[in-house]
């Protein structure tokens, strides 16, 4: 059955879900469980919120989140050998965290830096016109 | 050649000091509105200046306003749509880094205008690097005295392309899942927390001070007939200077690709992002309007190394993953197009796609529930009308 939910706090969902996850990097089960008592709404209805939204992650990631842009202008300027530069560099595929939890690596739609293409995030940094070179020493500084 | 209408103060003040916008006639259009004869003054001058949104839908700014002033009910919001998600577009951030005071002082005169004591700025996820310069410029607006009639509070998206069209954008703030809803009723009547709401874009509400200090004449005097003022345009792509360029609406695409962003040898041009139209450079003299093509002012050059087939399928491709899956012809459309393009692009195409992908269009641009699912297929229908060739060769070497 669908819950209502508490009226004024329902609206705090989003707002709580992305508190948890600056806190611990990701948002448990038994995070999903607290929310849901607490706001008064079903499981699913939490989960459904928290799954919605890429930026959110239901699994454990890892300390640093690499997201490289794959949308159309970036990939016009050869997005792909960024990928691949960052796939060298940190021995994991888009997807994967690092064994040592240093990094998650993920692809994502366009992020507003196209006038910086290539762009990628790392966390909540942009960095723009990105060559191969440039990948080892930009992720040196997250550790 | 460029008129910098909203972004005058964009490389010129400091946007983390309030005293250098104060410097240039900052808060005084919020004064001229607040000292003048009604709210209902400045709703008429806003839809005397003939602003339609800047968002991709156009909108008549005035019109939205109107219906959210006289709606019933002392509960009324605001939302500032700064979830700019289309691909290809990044004017807003550009506004936002530069210039967040003039937003404000927009956002002030909106709550103003209709009766609002509470207002959002819907922050998308990406753009997390700017709310701390947000939320000072909001600190500081407010030690001033400006914003004693209105609360703004930043809430930030968590990645979803969709939480750009407004519906989806208002569940998001209710703490939902960011699904589109069916419509009517509208936000000015129903919309967050179903409230009487306006929901206008970043570069929408930047324009507001500038109309409501120089006058409706002053605006309307800029551009066409149904396209009043300037628009902020992000061209990237194949070009020598990607970046952010305001033109007067009706100025000729050539000039923006060619002239500023110092496009050669151009094959095609997407204008409005992912949903966007495609224009060959045969057509690169098409006005930039309401009229003819706009969106939101994104610009993607193709140059002739390009293919179009790849192209377009990628854009199937992106927008198959972003929608949001509520209604079945953008959910089921989006993904068959991608797969057909992916298909053809492969080299495995077959006679019937072409006639497929053109009865397809048809189906989702008549039965999808929103915006994105309705303009979905446009790159598809552009490049088939445009590059059908490409399409014929591409099957026939299959």
């Amino acid at each position: 059955m669908k819950k209502a939910g508490r009226n004024g706090e329902r609206g705090k969902l989003l707002v709580l879900l992305e508190a948890a996850q600056a806190k611990s990097a990701h948002i448990s089960t038994e995070t999903i469980t607290e929310l849901a008592e607490s706001l008064d709404l079903s499981i699913g209805e939490v989960y459904g919120v928290a799954s919605f939204y890429s930026f959110l992650n239901t699994k454990p990631q890892g300390r640093n989140v690499i997201r490289i842009c794959k949308s159309l202008p970036c990939l016009l300027k050869s997005a792909q050998t960024i990928i691949d530069s960052v796939r060298q560099e940190i021995g994991i595929q888009p997807g994967e965290t690092t064994p040592d939890g240093r990094f998650s690596f993920e692809l994502t739609n366009c992020i507003g830096a196209c006038d910086k293409a290539p762009a990628m995030m790392v966390n909540s940094d942009v960095h723009g016109n990105l060559t191969p070179k440039k990948i080892a020493k930009i992720l040196k500084a997250y550790k | 050649m460029e008129k910098r209408v909203v972004l005058k103060n964009c490389g010129v003040i400091d946007p983390w000091d309030i005293a250098s916008y104060l410097a240039r006639d900052g808060f005084r259009a919020l004064e001229k509105a607040l000292t003048g004869p009604s709210s209902q003054k400045v709703i008429d001058d806003v839809k005397a200046s003939g602003l339609r949104g800047r968002g991709g839908a156009g909108f008549p700014c005035g019109l939205k306003w109107e219906l959210a002033g006289k709606a019933e009910g002392d509960e009324k919001y605001v939302i500032c749509n700064a979830d700019e998600g289309e691909v290809g577009t990044f004017k807003d951030r550009y506004i936002l880094e530069n210039d967040p005071f003039s937003l404000i002082e927009g956002i002030a005169i909106a709550g103003y205008a209709i009766g609002a004591k509470k207002a959002f700025i819907y922050l998308r996820a990406e753009y997390h690097f700017l709310l701390d310069l947000l939320q000072k410029a909001i600190a500081q607006s407010k030690k001033k005295g400006f914003l004693e009639h209105l609360d703004i509070e930043v809430r930030e998206g968590a990645g979803a392309y969709v939480c750009g069209e407004e519906s989806a954008l208002m569940d998001s703030i209710e703490g939902k899942r960011g699904e589109v809803r069916y419509r009517p009723p509208f936000p000015p009547t129903s919309g967050l927390w179903g409230k009487p709401t306006i929901i206008n874009n970043v570069e929408t509400l930047t324009n507001i001070p500038r109309i409501i200090l120089n006058g409706a004449e002053w605006f309307g005097k800029m551009g066409t007939e149904k396209s009043k003022g300037t628009k902020v345009f992000s061209v990237s792509g194949d070009v020598a200077k990607p970046g952010v360029y305001e033109l007067v609406l009706g100025s000729p695409l050539r000039e923006l690709v060619e002239d500023l962003a110092k496009a050669e040898r151009v094959k095609a041009v997407q204008i409005g992002g992912a949903t966007g139209r495609i224009i060959p450079y045969a057509l690169l003299d098409t006005p930039l309007s309401f009229e003819s093509v706009l969106g939101a002012g994104a610009i993607t050059v193709f140059d002739e190394s390009r293919d179009i087939i790849d192209i377009v399928g990628k854009t199937m491709k992106f927008l198959a993953e972003e929608s949001c899956g509520k209604c079945a012809p953008c959910r089921e459309g989006t993904e068959v197009m991608a797969e057909t393009m992916e298909r053809l692009a492969r080299g495995e195409g077959v006679e019937k796609d072409i006639k497929v992908l053109e009865e397809l269009s048809e189906t989702m641009m008549l039965c999808s529930l929103c915006g994105l699912g309705q303009a979905a297929p446009i790159p598809v229908v552009d490049s088939l009308e445009h590059f059908r060739g490409e399409y014929e060769n591409r099957i026939q070497q299959s």
